[in-house]
């Protein structure tokens, strides 16, 4: 009897830990919530920040995050995505990709502030970008790559040999055999790894307010569609911004109440984009994988 | 006798093998007669599947293997192992079929139509047309043409592997390799391979791999028999499991170990 007892004792904490968990991250949730739905509305989302807190919105903020977002993606996917394809499947095993493998794997748990030290360096002083869109779009995909890389390693290693094999032996180079099986098949996981990469990229603050990201600004960055030709326009990239966490940081730091509900409201936006990626993801994968199996 | 008579479509001349610092095949010579069947038997890890998939250059893709020696492919008295060839020039005549069924998560056409399309084939009538054609020819057209585009996997294992033989034959291979086609499956799918084989020696050399001794027998015009990385006797198939020149082989054939 002594041993089931063990059981059921090892149960028992086994929910509590999981209820310290899960009962912080819901009563923080709800409790933004309560201070901050009231303050959800069309104008909340439409307006400029402002020094009256029931005028501010957050149109500055959701706007420079998605777009930092943007520039995000537009650098770590393909440059995650592709190294991450060359070390499965194209580097000999070597010393060397020993040492690069250890070294991605450490990068993924530097602190993001070091990452906003090394930007401020070389993006936005060194290669005089200033402080925009892109130079914060380059620093958050420096921060994430890690990500995509071991992502897509991970995914692309779920493959079993034989269809690798079974390529080959039909006379298939290694770039059709990445291209017809290996990134097909592995899309599922990498795009799940690309999509919690973005989740984290963000909520990031740190690296934003190191490379000197506005915290009020009332104005948008320049159109990327014009009227006249060349009708696309990328002055935008150059422009100052804020992001989401940095809005809610600006407005937490205020002493007048109402200002600290505008914070709540901007995270409870925040927390739900970051968790629709996740669903989004966790969406993705369902799809994508139902057509493969082994 | 018969020996003399049958041309060569491939010959392994001294052929070695190291993975790494283990030397895993020993100067095999032996010639692999052309539109026959041609079986490796003998026990686990005596190097007859690593000897198969030195044929198709297999062991490139993996870092740290070498090989010493020649296997010869005829008409043309190519090489195999020459460093001049590329290895996917090699797989490009000489096909494969592997242990276990191992369709692309693609459709049953997309499976056969790969080998096309890895060799550049755009006309999209050809292509089904040799799709159909390998179907064919790998028995299988009358139980998959009403679902061409549905998933392999959705086809039984020994229709999956008939698949893979259909995949195998529908870019025209000169030698076709069989590792162990069967051990995966049950006895009907397992008949049905082999009746298979005995249809395609008629257009295309094969070389089968088997631990199966009676499938070695029922299916075979010559038989090698190797043990620890050597080739102890080889012979033509009635004549080595009736009569074995070597004490080794009859030991093995009369089932006194394996």
């Amino acid at each position: 009897m002594h041993r089931k007892h063990q059981d059921v004792v090892f149960a028992l904490v086994g929910i509590v830990a999981l209820m310290v968990a899960v009962l912080t991250f819901l009563t923080l949730f709800v409790n933004m919530a309560v201070d901050g739905l009231p303050r959800l509305d069309w104008h909340f989302f439409t307006s400029f920040p402002s020094r009256r807190a029931t005028q501010a919105g957050i149109l500055s903020a959701w706007v420079g995050s998605t777009l930092v977002m943007l520039v995000t993606a537009f650098f770590a996917v393909p440059l995650g995505v592709a190294s991450g394809i060359y070390l499965e499947e194209y580097a000999r095993k070597s010393w060397v990709t020993d040492l690069i493998e250890i070294n991605i794997t450490n990068l993924a748990g530097v602190p993001s502030i070091v990452y906003g030290l090394l930007a401020l360096g070389l993006f936005v002083y060194q290669f005089g970008l200033g402080q925009s869109i892109l130079s914060a779009g380059l620093t958050l995909a420096l921060l994430i790559l890690p990500v995509v890389i071991v992502a897509t390693r991970e995914a692309i290693r779920s493959i079993p040999q034989v269809i690798r094999e079974g390529s080959y032996a039909l006379g298939a180079t290694r770039w059709q055999t990445v291209r017809y099986h290996i990134l097909p098949y592995s899309s599922a996981g990498i795009l799940t790894g690309i999509i919690i990469g973005m989740a984290r990229a963000i909520g990031e603050t740190a690296p934003i307010i190191t490379i000197g990201a506005l915290t009020f600004i009332a104005f948008l960055p320049p159109a990327p569609l014009k009227a006249e030709p060349p009708f696309v326009s990328f002055d935008w990239l150059m422009s100052p911004f804020t992001v989401m966490p940095i809005q809610m940081f600006n407005w937490t730091s205020r002493p007048e109440a109402a200002f600290q509900d505008n914070a709540a409201a901007a995270g409870f936006v925040l927390v739900f984009m970051t968790l629709a990626m996740n669903g989004l993801a966790i969406w993705l994968r369902y799809r994508l994988r139902r057509n493969i199996k082994w | 006798m018969m020996e003399q008579l049958l041309a060569t479509k491939a010959e392994a001349r001294s052929l070695s093998f190291y993975y790494g610092d283990f030397q895993a095949l020993k100067g095999i010579s032996m010639p692999v007669h052309e539109r026959q069947v041609t079986a490796l038997i003998g026990p686990s890890g005596c190097g007859k599947s690593t000897f198969l998939r030195c044929f198709n250059r297999m062991h490139d893709l993996y870092p740290g293997n070498r090989y010493d020696g020649q296997i010869i492919l005829q008409p043309d008295n190519t090489d195999l192992l020459a460093r001049s060839i590329d290895p996917i020039d090699v797989r490009m005549r000489i096909g494969m079929v592997f242990q276990k069924p191992n369709p692309f998560p693609k459709t049953v056409f997309e499976n056969v139509a790969y080998g096309l399309r890895v060799r550049g084939e755009r006309s999209r009538r050809a292509v089904e047309e040799k799709v159909e054609q390998a179907l064919h020819d790998a028995a299988l057209w009358d139980e998959v043409k009403e679902r061409l585009h549905q998933p392999a996997y959705n086809l039984s294992g020994g229709q999956q592997q008939r698949l893979c033989i259909a995949r195998a034959l529908a870019t025209d291979p000169e030698l076709l390799l069989f590792d162990e086609p069967t051990s995966a499956l049950d006895p009907i799918a397992t008949a049905s391979i082999e009746e298979l084989m005995h249809d395609l020696k008629k257009r295309v050399t094969i070389l089968i791999v088997t631990h199966n001794m009676q499938q070695a027998a029922r299916v075979s015009d010559f038989t090698a028999y190797m043990y620890l990385g050597e080739l102890v006797e080889f012979g033509v198939t009635d004549e080595l499991f009736i009569k074995p020149q070597k004490k080794q082989t009859e030991d093995y054939i009369t089932g006194r170990f394996g």
